[in-house]
């Protein structure tokens, strides 16, 4: 576990760019939910490195569990938003953020 | 440097590559194959930390279930994609800039970061030391005791979730014809057939 000369730096670091990585995709594709939410789920990716990084550093296994957590949240999050949208697409028969605005008022 | 440092080295650059391009990505459903490309190679990294059970997990959960979700969503939808791609590059430097203050204010946080000394000490003794026990053994002796509760709740969450997910997707269509059990049930025979006594040469 964590020998050699890759440090918590590395690992903290590749999280780091990859949940950049998922605010750069929400920003680029605003129209596009379904790309908005497989950005979401990178930048889960990228807090469950840092979780199980720090577990695997600090020999601490509760990092691990709240992982196994994200990934419930995040399972189920992913389930709900694409039902959502199949329910959305049906009524509107687009799936454009701008087209989004029924609840506007 | 050894192979374990070589592996890290190819995973991360694997994930930050199909990152990438899952945001880039014309087609959704490359998008949704990239996406599937970085969750493996980040169960890599979780198999280099130790973290065998979660990589595994990992695999299943995301590779198997949600991606696979995605995937058919994105096929089911009858969508103009690349109609939806095109303020892509007017929103880059916007998204460059603001990507790039937060890494800024990440590196910021990581270089001004020192341990507590008694941390390491303080968090080990949760858990049973890693050299004794395996990584899933050692998950399982954490989960079914001390977060026996959160377990369960988290089953929960996947319940509801999944009723959720189906009665917002159940629909009944008005035209297309179902089996009505009780009609079936209750069909009276006197009723049902009725007998005509038919003169010869004439019809009904």
């Amino acid at each position: 576990m964590g020998t050699g000369s890759i440090g918590l730096g590395h690992y903290l670091t590749v999280a780091a760019i990859l949940f950049v990585i998922g605010i750069l995709g929400i920003f680029l594709n605003r129209k596009n939910v379904i790309v908005i939410l497989m950005s979401i789920e990178l930048m889960l990716l990228a807090v469950n490195i840092n979780l199980v990084t720090f577990s695997a550093y600090l020999g601490d296994l509760v990092g691990q569990v709240f992982t196994m957590f994200v990934l419930t949240v995040a399972a189920a999050e992913a389930a709900i938003g694409l039902a959502i949208l199949v329910c959305f697409f049906r009524n509107r028969g687009t799936i454009a953020v701008e087209d989004i605005n029924v609840m506007k008022g | 440097m050894t192979v374990a440092d070589y592996a890290f080295y190819l995973f991360a650059i694997v994930l930050t590559a199909a990152g990438l391009m899952t945001i880039f990505a014309r087609n959704p459903v490359h998008s949704v194959l990239w996406l599937i490309c970085a969750f493996l190679s980040a169960s890599g990294l979780f198999v280099l930390l130790g973290a065998e059970f979660l990589a595994m997990l990992m695999l299943i959960v995301y590779v198997g279930a949600v991606a696979v979700l995605f995937l058919f969503v994105v096929m089911m939808l009858d969508v103009d994609f690349s109609e939806l791609k095109a303020g892509m590059a007017q929103h880059l430097p916007v998204g460059l800039l603001i990507g790039l203050v937060i890494l800024m204010q990440l590196t910021i946080v990581a270089g001004d970061w020192i341990w507590a000394d008694a941390a390491p000490m303080l968090r080990a003794a949760v858990a049973p030391p890693p050299a004794e026990v395996e990584n899933t053994a050692a998950l399982g002796q954490l989960i079914y005791t001390r977060y026996v509760l959160l377990f369960q709740l988290a089953g929960l969450v996947l319940l509801v979730a999944m009723i959720g997910a189906i009665v917002l997707t159940l629909r009944h269509r008005a035209n297309v014809k179902r089996q009505d059990v009780l009609a079936q049930l209750y069909r009276d025979p006197a009723r049902a057939v009725e007998l005509k006594d038919v003169q010869p040469g004439q019809g009904i």
